[in-house]
């Protein structure tokens, strides 16, 4: 028998007896993130590709939910921080290594460019809007002349939020489960996906919503592809990698993964959505509850069996 | 249980608040005057002060430097770099010993035991009321019963001032768990062989050996501090480690060879290779032909004990006791049977440790460098009082006849004899206990329990609320080692030497050090006289002043040593070494032992096995603790906070036991342990044994920390096997089954 | 200048002496610690062995926590000791989650803590790390990896040693003798 144990008592808060230095707020702070991303990555595109009239949902309303999607994300981040008056010194440097930081500073060019993004679009849903300071209709008149300028930008980066919201994990090659570059571009699908299934929500145009529930589509297919695949990679790895596997494959994980992230939250919306455009009518919004709620789901996963997960020695 | 002295939990009445100060208190205050002559050191560390000391956590009395941060808060205990017990490095205990001057389950004032409402519980009481108290009640059990009936149970410093207090009163009856529960067989053991003792710390010349064996000696789990430094020193050099023990020690892991003995048979090994040697001739011949008597019987006794005689009692393969001979043989002189400490085993332990001392005198170790050296301690004068009145009683009498050789007085004997009988005309009345927790230290509680009910005036003082001071009927605080003056360290080691202890911070709260409660209750029964000084400081200066320093040189040294006076710390080869047995000679075959009806050579006797189901109590140290006294110790708590219970995984197999499930114990007498504790499957008990760490499981609710943390090994030492030589309690012949069932109390109860 | 600590996991008997001298030195708070005891046994009774290693911070020369600390507060100082400016951190557990060896704890008062070799307080003063000078087996060597003649250069030149996950490609400066 082996026996490894630690003789001198230690009890260190958060660390023992398992790493658990991240709670809710990380994990909700990326799924915030990702369908943030999705949202503003849809409503840039469809403005670069001239189709803001077919998506009105996607380049106008949803766009409206995102700086209180980013704010409250924001927030949940600042709650996680032990020290947290010295949050501001995030902003004093930019550290290309540390996801963390770029992070930080993809939220700050994200959310005033999503607030930018929500006041051009302000008129249009209430048409009686007035900016009381002629400043601010310069401003307006400003941006509106850049519109696609700003959408770009919006475009590119909603992107890097997405990946961004994987790579923080990722970059953790001390926690097996994280450390697998898949996570970077499965993060960034599934919060694609999310901000599709939440414009399809959103959407009073049935067009409209045929379109997402199309891309949704798509998406969660890329979605299961990749996480077959990171688990083959995992499979296919060192003792540790194979054992954070595990923890999905007959570990304490297995059930809420496979059955809330996996069969509820992609395969069981993907057949609804199937079913839904070959015709068959049923209450449209399942799908979308499902693959928004699957997403968030699956954060919290990841965040709490990657911690779980170690290297042995 | 109905008893005339319930066990309180101190929480009763709450020794949170500072009693009134009494009169008294403000003299304590000036006890610590000391500090004025502090200095602000030349190191790397100018900011803080240092204070000498030396440790009290264990017996080692390392000796050290106490660091005050700025606001005078004590911050970091080290070791003295010129002293030999520590070589400038404590162990984590000492290290650790921060945590008893912190630890705020303290006992805060002088408590008297009351009844309110027909419920007993504790006041808070003044210095004052609780020693005029105390000393009207012993000069009313004087007067009834005579002086001698008070006996005092102490264990470290505090020993000195209240002898001394109740040998001016009248009672020589002093004793420490230290012997009958502790060392007594190995002292006696030696003493009848080379007429003299190991002492403390141990003759035993670890730094320049060439083999030592280790027999149970747990170094590096005992930490001992001198004996594991020297110890890995000796690894370093190449030495070779022999470790014999049922247990997977650390020290064993360190070893050339680890001997997994079956508990309770080393007396064979031990036997086997003295004949080895003999029937070899690996023995030293000219060593033994000029120091010792009583060979030829020897010889002639061990002659049956060959290695395959041995091998069906021991189960140790009889190439490997040959082996190890030979491995004796090669390094002798520069041998170390180990003596061990803590020996009071099996009942039989002092033939045992006979056979130890047979052993290395056969190897030719004593008196030979890497062997047994001769220490030597300074003639230190102690300052002039009148003589001590005749006590009518000697303690020896208490237990009239029994333990002949016991050369220190037999805890275990007082407590016996503290239970009436129709034929003993005094029965001790009253018990001071001082720093030594009897329920903890002595086995077969009952027993103990029995004597304390007994008892017309049972004082306890100590630092902490532990199981005893609940049976008190008064508790007097003492404050710890970092908080006072004591006597001089004055030790025997290489080099004769001296240590000061001294405060390094006022006693918090109310509490006073054991020298000047010991004074003031003199003053209170009329012995001003043989407390003639001032203060402590007075009289240790004194004392200091007759070798030439001074309270205040000690102040800036801590530590002295002094030259030897004889240069004699091995045998000159050139000289005839005279020892102080009754031959004159290294007395193989011993007199003392014949003459008081007992086997002049060791014999091996067969202990009791376990019973179907039962599994044999073993017991330890864990380096982090000791005894029961730190087991409340915020620090030390830190690295653990409870025993846990070694099971082999067979076992664990058997009972479906899974490492930290939790497990309450019971004897073969029935006797169940008051908590639960952790099981922890391990490879490193065997499968007829458990084992615990000593210590734990403590009772007392005030300890916030320790209460209920783990299994209190003493109270599953119901069947005691006393050597009958010296008195010891043997405490190694208790079996113990597994509970798995059971309402939870301890800590486990609090989630 | 490369600081750097051996073990000698033959020596050590686990007494946690390192641990408790690192409290009391450093202040690290009661409930923490900077510094561990690792036993690990293996075999079947009566044929075993035990390793035992006080662990610590590796102060990794490519340490994962300085690479994706977001503030800098994570950086390397004199002789590549890896410490935490407590008042740039902002408790974000970044470092925490990346450092394989989970030597990193949050300290109450909200910053990140850990090992810092005890380079201000005594390295500097030119005093050894608490927990070596403590070590009652004297079984822990401190210097410079760039002095051929600290103790630990010379042994490491002596005697076989290990670091812990070395896969992890962090390459660490705490090493363990066998
Ligand atoms: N950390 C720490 N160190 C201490 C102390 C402390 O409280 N804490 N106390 C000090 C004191 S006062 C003392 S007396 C010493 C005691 O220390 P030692 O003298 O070393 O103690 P023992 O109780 O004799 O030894 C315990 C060992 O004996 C083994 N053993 C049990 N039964 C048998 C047997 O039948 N045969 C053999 N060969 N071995 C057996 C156990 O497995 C265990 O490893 O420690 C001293 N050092
Ligand atoms: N079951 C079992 N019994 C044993 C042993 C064992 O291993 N197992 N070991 C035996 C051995 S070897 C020995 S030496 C004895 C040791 O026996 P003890 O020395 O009695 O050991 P402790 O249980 O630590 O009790 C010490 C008491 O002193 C108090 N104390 C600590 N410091 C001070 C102080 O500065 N002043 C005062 N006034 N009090 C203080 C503590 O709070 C504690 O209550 O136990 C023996 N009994
Ligand atoms: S061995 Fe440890 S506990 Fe004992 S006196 Fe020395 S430092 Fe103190
Ligand atoms: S102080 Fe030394 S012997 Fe003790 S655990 Fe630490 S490294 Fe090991
Ligand atoms: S051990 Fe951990 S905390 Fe230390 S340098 Fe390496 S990664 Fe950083
Ligand atoms: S917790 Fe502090 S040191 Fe660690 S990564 Fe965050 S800011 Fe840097
Ligand atoms: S080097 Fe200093 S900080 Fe690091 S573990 Fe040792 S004592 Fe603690
Ligand atoms: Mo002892």
């Amino acid at each position: 028998m082996k026996e490894e144990i630690i003789v001198s008592g230690r009890l260190n808060h958060l660390i023992d007896p398992q790493l658990h230095i991240w709670h809710w707020h990380i994990p909700l702070y990326l799924f915030l993130g990702g369908l943030a991303a999705g949202i503003l990555f849809f409503a840039a595109l469809y403005t670069i590709l001239g189709k803001e009239k077919e998506y009105p949902t996607a380049v106008k309303l949803a766009p409206f939910l995102t700086p209180a999607l980013l704010s409250i994300g924001l927030l949940a981040l600042f709650l996680d921080l032990n020290h947290k008056l010295y949050f501001w010194q995030l902003y004093t440097t930019l550290r290309l290594e540390s996801p963390m930081s770029w992070g930080a500073w993809t939220l700050m060019v994200v959310t005033p460019a999503s607030i930018v993004w929500c006041a051009l679009h302000i008129r249009e849903l209430f048409p009686n809007w007035d900016w009381k300071f002629n400043w601010l209709k310069a401003v307006e008149t400003f941006f509106n002349q850049y519109k696609q300028h700003l959408a770009w930008v919006l475009l590119i980066s909603s992107l890097i939020l997405g990946v961004y919201t994987g790579i923080l994990f990722s970059a953790f090659n001390a926690r097996p489960l994280w450390n697998t570059s898949i996570l970077g571009p499965l993060f960034l699908t599934s919060g694609l996906s999310t901000g599709a299934a939440a414009i399809v929500l959103m959407s009073k145009k049935a067009s409209e919503r045929h379109n997402f529930a199309r891309i949704d589509l798509m998406l969660i297919g890329i979605e299961l592809f990749l996480i077959v695949h990171m688990f083959m990679g995992f499979l296919a790895s060192t003792q540790v990698h194979i054992e954070a596997a595990h923890l999905f494959l007959g570990g304490p994980y297995t059930v809420p993964f496979w059955l809330f992230v996996v069969m509820l939250g992609l395969v069981i919306p993907a057949l609804l959505e199937f079913l839904e455009l070959r015709g068959f009518h049923m209450p449209y919004f399942i799908a979308p509850v499902l693959v928004i709620l699957g997403g968030l789901i699956f954060r919290f996963i990841i965040a709490y069996a990657g911690q779980a997960s170690r290297w042995l020695y | 249980m109905s008893s005339r002295r319930s066990f309180i939990k101190i929480s009763a009445l709450g020794i949170g608040g500072i009693a009134a100060a009494g009169g008294l208190s403000r003299l304590a205050t000036g006890a610590v005057s000391g500090n004025a002559s502090t200095e602000k050191i030349d190191s790397p560390e100018q900011n803080l002060h240092r204070t000498p000391t030396y440790c009290e956590i264990c017996f080692w009395q390392c000796a050290g430097w106490v660091y005050k941060d700025e606001s005078g808060n004590i911050k970091k205990i080290v070791g003295n770099d010129d002293d030999q017990h520590c070589n400038g490095r404590f162990c984590p205990r000492g290290t650790g010993g921060v945590g008893q001057y912190y630890d705020e389950d303290r006992l805060k004032t002088p408590l008297i035991r009351t009844t309110t409402d027909g419920k007993e519980t504790f006041r808070e009481a003044s210095w004052d009321e609780a020693l005029d108290y105390i000393a009207h009640r012993m000069q009313e059990i004087a007067a009834k019963h005579g002086p001698e009936c008070i006996a005092l149970f102490t264990h470290g410093s505090g020993g000195s001032h209240f002898g001394h207090m109740l040998k001016a009163f009248g009672s020589a009856s002093i004793t420490a768990p230290s012997f009958a529960q502790c060392r007594g067989p190995r002292e006696v053991g030696f003493l009848t062989t080379f007429g003299d003792i190991i002492y403390s710390p141990e003759r035993i010349d670890i730094r320049d050996t060439r083999c030592m064996v280790l027999i149970g000696s747990h170094l590096g789990e005992n930490m001992h501090n001198g004996q594991v430094q020297e110890m890995s020193d000796a690894i370093d050099r190449g030495a070779t480690i022999i470790t014999v023990d049922p247990r997977f020690s650390t020290a064993a892991s360190k070893s050339k060879y680890w001997l997994p003995i079956k508990p309770a048979t080393d007396l064979a090994l031990l036997l086997s290779w003295i004949h080895v040697l003999i029937e070899n001739e690996w023995y030293d011949k000219a060593y033994v032909a000029k120091n010792t008597v009583g060979f030829e019987q020897l010889r002639e006794h061990v002659r049956p004990f060959t290695p395959e005689w041995a091998y069906g009692i021991t189960t140790i393969d009889p190439n490997v006791i040959v082996e190890t001979a030979r491995e004796m043989r090669n390094a002798s002189p520069s041998v170390i049977i180990n003596p061990g400490r803590h020996v009071t085993w099996y009942g039989d332990d002092t033939q045992r440790m006979r056979a130890v001392a047979i052993l290395a005198a056969l190897l030719g170790a004593w008196g030979r460098r890497g062997g047994y050296y001769q220490p030597e301690k300074l003639h230190l004068p102690s300052y002039p009082v009148p003589p001590f009145p005749v006590p009518r009683r000697q303690p020896t009498e208490a237990y009239g006849g029994k333990y002949p050789l016991a050369n220190e007085v037999v805890s275990n004997g007082l407590c016996d004899a503290t239970i009436p009988t129709v034929e003993r005309s005094c029965s001790y009345k009253a018990w001071i206990v001082n720093g030594t927790n009897l329920l903890a230290a002595i086995p077969n509680q009952a027993n103990t329990l029995k004597a304390i009910e007994a008892l017309e005036l049972l004082v306890v003082v100590d630092t902490m609320p532990v199981e005893l001071t609940g049976y008190a009927d008064v508790v007097l605080p003492e404050c710890t080692y970092l908080e006072r003056y004591d006597m001089l360290r004055n030790s025997n080691h290489r080099l004769p030497n001296l240590a000061l202890r001294m405060p390094a911070v006022q006693p918090k709260y109310d509490s006073k050090p054991a020298e000047w409660i010991a004074r003031e209750l003199a003053a209170k029964l009329g012995l001003e006289a043989w407390f003639p000084w001032k203060n402590i400081e007075e009289m240790l200066d004194w004392q200091l002043k007759q070798m030439g320093t001074s309270l205040e040189e000690m102040q800036r040294l801590g530590v002295k040593n002094f030259p030897r006076e004889n240069d004699d710390l091995y045998f000159n080869e050139n000289e005839e070494a005279v020892f102080n047995t009754n031959s004159g000679k290294i007395e193989l075959y011993s007199s003392d032992m014949e003459n008081e009806g007992f086997a002049p050579l060791p014999v091996y006797t067969a202990h009791e096995e376990p019973p179907e189901g039962y599994y044999r109590l073993n017991y330890g140290r864990a380096p982090m603790h000791t005894f029961s006294r730190t087991a409340n110790n915020p620090n030390l708590t830190d690295l653990m906070d409870e025993n846990v219970l070694w099971v082999n995984p067979k076992v664990a197999r058997l009972w479906g036991l899974k490492t930290g499930q939790m497990v309450k114990l019971k004897n073969q007498d029935g006797k169940q342990s008051t908590f639960a504790i952790k099981v922890r499957v391990t490879e490193r008990i065997r499968w007829d044994s458990v084992y615990m760490v000593h210590g734990f499981g403590h009772n007392n609710p005030k300890l916030t920390r320790a209460f209920g943390r783990g299994v209190n090994d003493t109270e599953l030492i119901t069947r005691v096997h006393i050597d009958p030589v010296m008195g010891g309690t043997g405490m190694r012949g208790n079996f113990v089954t597994f509970i798995t069932e059971f309402e939870p109390n301890g800590k486990e109860a609090e989630a | 200048m490369r600081y750097a600590m051996a073990v000698d996991t033959l020596k050590c008997v686990g007494c946690s002496d390192c641990v408790v001298a690192c409290q009391t030195e450093n202040n690290v708070p009661i409930g923490f610690c900077r510094d561990w005891v690792v036993e690990v046994t293996d075999g079947t009774y009566p044929r075993l062995e035990i390793e035992i290693r006080s662990e610590r911070c590796n102060h990794c020369e490519n340490s994962p926590c300085v690479r994706c600390c977001p503030t800098g507060a994570s950086h390397y100082a004199e002789g590549g000791v890896v410490l935490v400016t407590p008042h740039k951190c902002i408790g974000c557990g970044a470092c925490i989650a990346s450092c394989p060896y989970d030597a990193r704890y949050p300290h109450p008062d909200g910053y990140v803590d850990k090992c810092t070799f005890c380079l201000h307080n005594r390295v500097e003063k030119g005093l050894d790390p608490a927990c070596v000078s403590v070590c009652p087996t004297k079984c822990m060597y401190f210097g410079d990896l760039d002095d051929p003649n600290s103790p630990v250069s010379k042994v490491l030149k002596n005697r076989k040693y290990k670091t812990l996950i070395p896969e992890a490609g962090t390459n660490p400066q705490l090493y363990f003798l066998l």
